[in-house]
């Protein structure tokens, strides 16, 4: 059993703890259960599930600290790993920016768990691999798929009073229909922490669609359009910036947030109708509403009408710059809108419809600019319908530019964790073609 | 690959440095490291529990690993340590064939207890697949190897160094490159001990050491008043070495065009380290490339990244034949090309090798993950493609009857599956140097080190950075260029391959954590090459204004 309840996490923490001789000693329990199918060419090609749990003791005597772990609970093996994080302590250097663990603290209550997700059995997983393969069989494409799930909990205590506890379900599921002929290829990517929300039969007609749509695609001259992407291809560049937000690398003038002699908290970056913000409790998107240094997550803003709200400030950085620290965000969501896929195609004079964007890599950090490809799905609108699927560009664009270039907002859609909506954008920059289906 | 599969050790560059969380296990003291481990009798008694309690239930094969993963890794950035951290990790995965299907389990536990129990959910987890599965397993042959061993031929065990000296070093690139005018140094060392036992029903029971290293570092050049910064990375290789890697032999070393300071079997770190703040400051004031058509010499430590991405991986039977369609994509190298024999992937000078024994690569091991005595095999051969990267299950798909030796498993926690030999590109028969190819060129760019990549799922178009890039102008170098990237096509680039240095430029280029399959698996290989020329390739201009 991997999943402790609060009181079981509670009482191995405290037997650790009774242990330490430290200055300060603080201690992480975590442990999840997880399963998972994949399959390819029409077939399950292998599947898994793992338990995992662990104690980690970070101890320290002044500036020095140690850490340690362990994956057996017995009062021995406790009595061991906060006796060896100690020795380790004793050993390192003065680390001159340790911070000393934090005392109590107040959280909100997450909702994270659902049972019914923690409930998910090995039959159940073999189904949703049948409800993509059988259609595809039925359609003349081939099945490929994952589907990933876990239950789990993590848990907190500290020599200084802070005690926290959570338990955490998702699934993740994405698969790609090809076509026989190897001309089309649709793909479609879900995830909840929810299962009763997921529908793999819904999911894979949608691949299926998509990979038939996208058969013997047309090649296009590549250039700046305007495209519209899907909320999945969005995140793909929107995550370069918000892997960006660290307020230290910005005060030192080495990230895209740094300027001339200084940073760009409190600047306009972006069309004023971006607003970017992260929420622990959003109920389409919840995370565990404390991080792993036991500090509680708040709904924090990060883009407002288009500027710099705020930047992320670890305790330490917090400290020397005598702020208040804002934690890394667990979760990204950005305003949408109204308008649907098909009234964004339908508002369209000439345009790109993106599904995914696909092997995403940062240029230069400097301005932000990445590279990656479309792929799974990319077609031709003109005058408010989809004409004909094309060939895959390769882009070389910022989330920035794109940002500023923006046209329209649509829906959300949930995407690996965040809220993300259809965004229509002029002057998309593609810099070749791709053969690739 | 998502980003909470990974760890986030420290900031190295102006990016965040994150580690996949299975290079994670638990923490152990250094003196730890030493500890001898179980002995290789109890092991064979451990596996012959699996490979009994499978053939009981009525497995057709089964295999064993027993496996013990010991890393250290040192972290550190201008004068301060910021982390060094050891970690093991021990256990047993049991994989069988029942019914024709495969069934994978693991555990911690490495009882007789604990063996039993995950070889019978192996068992079972084969068996309940076996309903939706359409295409019975088939081995090719192995002989049983009996009892054999093999260690990577190190001279100096990273376990028996201590920390102190490992920490020395760092802080001392990270001072000689502060010294040079760097504002940031970020530096590390991430070293690798698997001690791996395997055993089959085919009679192999084979103990094997395996070790790597790899030093690095980011070095970062601020100008606070034009609000820029330039970051230039260390130009080391991760190698299948021990400590001595770090020994900065000066027989190692090579000079590159531009008076770049490069190196072979052994690494110079303090030296890099000053050079690299100096060509960091540099760049900060570098001429922006004109876009258009160059001349590219492409130097190994940029081109091994590039025969990863455009050959390795499209090469890969797996990817070939639909296994990775989901996630990594399929390949342009498909089996009629293959098969009509005369499919030019390259011009008549690129031959291409896969390779498992190459001494100090990080793909050579004695035996692969499934038992099978590793060996040497052509890709490309003349320009034609003349073979795949395939495993016991694969090579019947190909008409052949004898596995390439290319299995590996990140851990004893997953499950093997084919992953990349070192793929290298033969040096140049006819001696021919760095200086004279520099010479024979009219308009071109010289790339050296490793740098931003990106292609596409079936590994056709593709795009690279590099480290350091050189303007070549009428046979010389005349200055450093920023804002460079070129794009190609896998066949039209290496049919555009003119020229290839003779072999006293040879090189390994490796990567440390290249990432496969789902749930995703690290592995690490190396690429060898000389210094290579390609002809009228695309180069953009990467520089923008926000």
């Amino acid at each position: 059993m991997a999943i402790y309840t609060e009181e079981q996490a509670r009482k191995i923490m405290e037997k650790a703890l009774s242990f330490s001789k430290a200055d300060a000693c603080e201690i992480n329990l975590n442990g999840s259960e997880s399963g998972n199918i994949r399959y390819a060419r029409n077939s399950v090609s292998t599947s898994g599930y793992r338990s995992n749990q662990t104690l980690v003791v970070q101890s320290n005597f002044g500036k020095r600290v140690g850490t340690a772990t362990c994956d057996e609970f017995d009062d021995a093996s406790l009595e061991r790993v906060v006796a060896r994080a100690e020795e380790l302590a004793q050993l390192s250097p003065e680390n001159p920016e340790f911070m000393a663990p934090l005392g109590p603290q107040e959280y909100d209550k997450s909702i994270t768990f659902v049972q019914a997700t923690a409930d998910i059995t090995p039959e159940y997983r073999a189904e949703v691999a049948n409800a993509s393969i059988q259609p595809a069989i039925e359609n003349d494409v081939t099945a490929a798929g994952f589907l990933n799930d876990s239950a789990g909990f993590s848990a907190m205590l500290n020599s200084n009073g802070l005690f926290a506890y959570n338990k955490s379900t998702g699934v993740d599921f994405t698969v790609t229909m090809r076509t026989n002929d190897g001309t089309g290829s649709g793909w479609v990517t879900r995830d909840y922490n929810d299962i009763t929300k997921f529908d793999a039969a819904a999911a894979s007609k949608t691949a299926i669609e998509k990979s038939v749509l996208s058969r013997e695609a047309k090649a296009i001259e590549p250039g700046k359009y305007t495209v519209i992407l899907e909320p999945s291809a969005a995140l793909g560049l929107l995550n370069g910036l918000g892997y960006d937000i660290d307020a230290r690398q910005a005060d030192e003038g080495r990230s895209f947030m740094s300027k001339e002699g200084g940073t760009k908290l409190g600047d306009k970056i972006v069309d004023e109708r971006v607003n970017i913000w992260s929420d622990p409790l959003h109920p389409e998107v919840p995370t565990a509403t404390w991080n792993g240094a036991g500090q509680p997550l708040k709904k924090t803003s990060w883009l407002e009408n288009g500027v710099v709200k705020n930047l992320a400030y670890s305790r330490y950085w917090a400290e020397k710059k005598g702020v208040d620290p804002v934690p890394y965000p667990s979760n990204f969501i950005m305003t949408g809108g109204d308008a649907s896929l098909d009234d964004l195609i339908k508002s369209t004079k000439k345009g790109i419809l993106v599904t995914r964007l696909w092997y995403i890599r940062s240029v230069d950090p400097q301005t932000l600019l990445y590279t990656g490809l479309t792929r799974d799905g990319t077609f031709y609108i003109e005058n408010g319908a989809i004409k004909y699927p094309v060939k895959n560009f390769r882009f070389n664009e910022s989330p920035v530019i794109m940002l500023n270039n923006l046209e329209t907002l649509g829906q959300q859609v949930r995407v690996d964790g965040n809220l993300i909506p259809y965004m229509k954008v002029r002057d998309f920059t593609f810099t070749s073609l791709s053969d690739a289906v | 690959m998502k980003r909470r599969d990974f760890v986030q050790m420290s900031s190295l560059g102006a990016g965040a440095l994150l580690l996949p969380t299975a290079m994670m296990g638990n923490t152990i003291a250094t003196e730890a490291l030493l500890a001898p481990g179980m002995d290789v009798m109890v092991k064979k008694r451990m596996a012959d529990v699996a490979l009994n309690t499978a053939k009981s239930m009525g497995a057709t094969y089964a295999d064993a690993r027993i496996g013990r993963y010991l890393n250290q890794y040192v972290f550190t950035r201008e004068d301060k340590v910021q982390n060094v951290v050891n970690t093991e990790s021990f256990g047993i995965g049991i994989r069988v064939i029942a019914n024709g299907t495969w069934g994978f389990a693991s555990t911690n536990s490495v009882t007789e207890d604990g063996i039993k129990k995950a070889t019978q959910q192996a068992v079972a987890i084969a068996k309940a697949n076996s309903k939706f599965q359409k295409e019975p397993v088939v081995l090719a042959p192995v002989a049983g190897q009996g009892e054999v061993s093999w260690k990577t031929p190190i001279k100096k065990d990273f376990k028996d160094v201590p920390v102190s000296e490992k920490v020395d070093l760092l802080l001392s690139a990270n001072a000689a490159a502060l010294e040079k005018g760097a504002n940031f140094v970020n530096s590390a060392l991430f070293m690798v001990n698997e001690q791996k036992y395997f055993a089959s029903t085919d009679g192999s029971y084979i103990d094997q050491d395996v070790h790597r290293i790899w030093p690095t570092f980011g070095v970062t050049a601020v100008d606070q008043a034009a609000g820029k910064f330039k970051t230039r990375q260390a130009m080391s290789a991760p190698m299948g070495m021990g400590y001595e890697y770090l020994d900065g032999l000066a027989s190692e070393k090579l000079e590159g065009a531009a008076g770049l300071k490069l190196y072979r079997n052994s690494y110079d770190m303090v030296e890099d380290a000053a050079v690299a703040a100096q060509q960091a400051k540099e760049m900060l004031t570098a001429k922006s490339v004109d876009p258009g058509k160059y001349d590219l010499v492409l130097e190994p430590n940029h081109l091994g990244l590039t025969i990863h991405e455009s050959v390795g991986h499209p090469t890969e039977l797996d990817r070939v034949l639909g296994y990775e369609a989901n996630y990594a994509g399929t390949s342009f190298a498909t089996i009629d090309k293959w098969q009509s024999k005369n499919f030019k992937y390259g011009s008549d000078i690129v031959n291409i090798v896969a390779d498992k024994t190459q001494v100090g690569s990080l793909g050579a091991v004695g035996y692969d993950d499934e038992g099978v005595p590793c060996k040497q095999w052509d890709i490309i051969r003349n320009g034609v493609l003349v073979n795949y990267q395939a495993i016991r299950d694969q090579v019947k798909m190909i008409d052949q009857n004898e596995s390439h030796g290319c299995c590996y498993a990140q851990s004893w926690n997953d499950v093997q599956f084919q992953r990349m030999p070192n793929i290298s590109l033969e040096a140049g028969k006819d001696p021919y140097s760095i200086s004279q190819m520099i010479k024979d060129v009219e308009k071109g760019i010289y790339i050296a080190g490793r740098g931003s990549y990106s292609i596409d799922q079936q590994r056709y178009n593709f795009q690279f950075g590099g480290t350091v890039f050189y303007e070549i102008k009428n046979g010389e170098i005349v200055g450093m260029l920023n804002d460079v990237a070129y794009q190609s096509n896998t066949q039209e680039f290496w049919n555009a391959c003119a020229k290839i240095c003779d072999k006293s430029d040879y090189r390994l280029f490796g990567s440390f954590f290249d990432g496969k399959g789902q749930p995703s698996q690290i592995s690490a290989v190396s690429h060898g090459s000389s210094t290579t020329r390609f002809n009228g390739i695309n180069v953009i201009n990467t520089g923008r204004t926000v």
